[in-house]
């Protein structure tokens, strides 16, 4: 041990924490694999409704997906919806409750592929929710399949031999799609791979809450996150292919950001 | 005092809807049940009430917002007609899941597919054994008059709200289009106080609230599950509503609901003429369906004819109240066809009394 160490006792006093979860997140564990980007963005988002108090004036709307069981981690109201219809549950909530907060949480099978239309029409009437969308590329839940936002040529469980475009299609980049709606007030596109975009994603993410005070429409934040697990990779391989493959197809930066 | 109007069935579930103190309103245009969301959309409930009307991109869409304005504690409802119905079925599963109040009206027409906008019933199957996945159960109203199809508004939504549990008004193109006399009930305002299981932002002074139906612990989920056939027995118990029409000296019945029972009035009195002692018993709950009230009368009746547009739905229930204690048989006419009275009376004739 190091003569400069910090002694256990010390380490417990008040006047050192330089760190503290937030309350707004629960003390349940997590079922995210090692590594997974989904722990980081529920921890962002608890910590600007606590650092915005409006845990009293807050509903969260859980997708289908890996992150369906969001609501056992996040300790403020929130309802379940079905397969991609969480911005039309969102629309039902924040059109009877107009003076809350509303925001979905949503991965890539749920906002863009079953959920699509659901997608779309919420951000082109400008419903004034926020709307997070983590972009992995493939089906984490149900074991790795191709999902709509799936890299060409890029293998999973239904494109074993990587993803054809004849077959398949191209990947589908709804963030470029929304962007051109009416209805977006906000629209960024961040990711969780290294501690810099960890700060610019929370960044993004307090601005997508913060302004849907204005009711102005549909705030939206795309994370490009990662799939150890699905994508077959240690976290730290996964990172990197993130970054040498996800992003130059989703670059990240803020497509619509209001006048001031 | 209030006056009576003329007005189409539709219509006066749309002008019912703003009078029952509804919070939202969100529906998918769909024959024959567009006057619904037309007339919400001309009446300016927004400024009558502040109630919430939205044409949504879908019924998927629109169902999805029930339950999100359900899960904030609102009083909401839709509408639509077969195709759209079914469309709704895996949102209306969620929201009997979740244990949701809220209110679909079905304006059935003709089917199966795209089928026909003329009037049917032959979503008997679809409202009363499930529509969706799971083993949930719907309460299920059948309005016969344009007047019930406005009183069973304010009905649907208090026992939504008692029972927490989604319910449907079935009824058919017919009676969606038909004008009659109708009398509202005095305008009730929207409520100001949500329900203590209701997302409406998690105070300190209580739990956070989850409106869910999902639990992968296959033990909770069947104890989930026990919780509601519990409840659904106790509606099973209280809430069966029907109708006896001429029935105390009846030797027949007819088994008829919505449309089909008001043709059927007119074949009873056709049958009297010829001296043939027939009466209609009329189920207004489809579910909780009045099981025991019709056995009853298998020891007044020798037969029974179960009438409606459809190619014999209902009659499955109607032969298990029976128990084959006397003799069941169906009548209707399909792909949106009425059938005539005097067809009734000689399917009675030839099914029940000759047959």
């Amino acid at each position: 041990m190091a003569e400069n160490a910090i002694t256990t006792k010390e380490l417990i006093k008040k006047e050192n924490l330089v760190y503290q979860k937030t309350r707004l997140l629960t003390d349940d564990v997590m079922h995210y694999c090692p590594g997974c980007g989904h722990g980081t963005v529920h921890r962002l988002i608890a910590e600007i409704i606590e650092e915005m108090d409006i845990q009293s004036e807050i509903i969260g709307v859980a997708p289908v997906g890996c992150s369906v069981l969001m609501y056992n981690y996040m300790n403020v109201d929130m309802q379940e919806a079905a397969h991609g219809r969480a911005p039309a549950v969102a629309t039902g909530i924040k059109r009877l409750l107009p003076e809350k907060y509303v925001f979905t949480y949503q991965g890539d099978g749920d906002l863009a592929a079953i959920g699509t239309a659901e997608t779309i029409h919420a951000c082109n009437r400008g419903e004034n929710i926020t709307m997070i969308f983590i972009n992995n590329g493939i089906y984490g839940m149900t074991g790795g399949q191709m999902a709509p936002t799936t890299l060409v040529g890029m293998k999973s469980s239904t494109t074993p031999y990587g993803r054809e475009v004849s077959q398949m299609g191209n990947p589908l980049n709804m963030t470029d799609l929304v962007v051109n709606l009416p209805g977006t007030y906000f629209v960024s596109r961040q990711s969780v791979h290294t501690p810099g975009n960890v700060r610019k994603t929370k960044k993004a993410l307090k601005k997508a809450f913060e302004y849907q005070a204005l009711n102005k429409g549909v705030c939206f934040v795309e994370v490009v996150s990662n799939c150890p697990s699905g994508w077959k990779m240690t976290p730290l391989e996964s990172n990197k292919w993130l970054a040498e493959n996800m992003l130059p197809f989703y670059p990240l930066g803020d497509l619509k950001v209001p006048e001031e | 005092m209030e006056e009576f109007v003329l007005m189409k069935g539709n219509e006066a579930i749309a002008e019912a809807a703003i009078r029952a103190g509804t919070d939202g309103y969100f529906g998918y245009p769909i024959t024959p049940q567009s006057e619904v969301i037309e007339y919400l959309a001309a009446a300016k409930p927004h400024e009558r009430t502040g109630m919430v009307m939205l044409q949504a991109e879908s019924e998927v869409a629109a169902i999805n917002m029930l339950y999100g304005g359900a899960g904030a504690g609102k009083k909401v409802m839709t509408s639509s007609s077969s195709p759209g119905i079914s469309l709704m079925q895996e949102g209306i599963s969620y929201i009997a899941g979740s244990e949701l109040p809220c209110l679909i009206v079905n304006v059935v027409r003709g089917g199966p597919g795209l089928g026909t906008i003329q009037p049917s019933q032959s979503d008997y199957f679809q409202s009363t054994k499930g529509g969706g996945h799971g083993d949930y159960n719907l309460i299920v109203l059948a309005p016969s008059s344009v007047q019930e199809m406005a009183d069973f508004v304010g009905l649907g939504y208090d026992l939504a709200f008692k029972y927490r549990n989604p319910v449907m008004i079935q009824t058919d193109g017919a009676l969606g289009q038909m004008m009659e006399k109708v009398k509202f009930k005095p305008q009730q305002p929207r409520s100001k106080k949500s329900p203590d299981w209701a997302t409406t932002g998690k105070t300190s002074d209580r739990e956070r609230i989850i409106i869910t139906s999902l639990d992968l612990d296959p033990s909770r989920q069947e104890r989930f599950n026990e919780k509601l056939q519990v409840k659904y027995r106790t509606i099973v118990e209280k809430e069966v509503r029907y109708e006896k029409i001429q029935c105390d000296d009846a030797e027949y019945l007819f088994v008829a609901y919505g449309t089909s029972s008001r043709i059927c009035q007119k074949s009873i009195q056709m049958a009297r003429e010829e001296g043939i002692k027939v009466g209609l018993f009329r189920p207004i709950t489809l579910w909780p369906f009045p099981y025991n009230e019709i056995r009853e009368m298998t020891g007044q009746v020798k037969g029974m004819l179960s009438v409606e547009m459809s190619a014999g739905q209902m009659v499955e229930d109607v032969r298990l109240a029976v128990e084959a204690k006397v003799k069941v048989d169906h009548y209707g006419r399909m792909g949106g066809i009425i059938p005539s009275s005097e067809e009734i009376v000689e399917a009675l004739k030839q099914k029940i009394i000759g047959g």
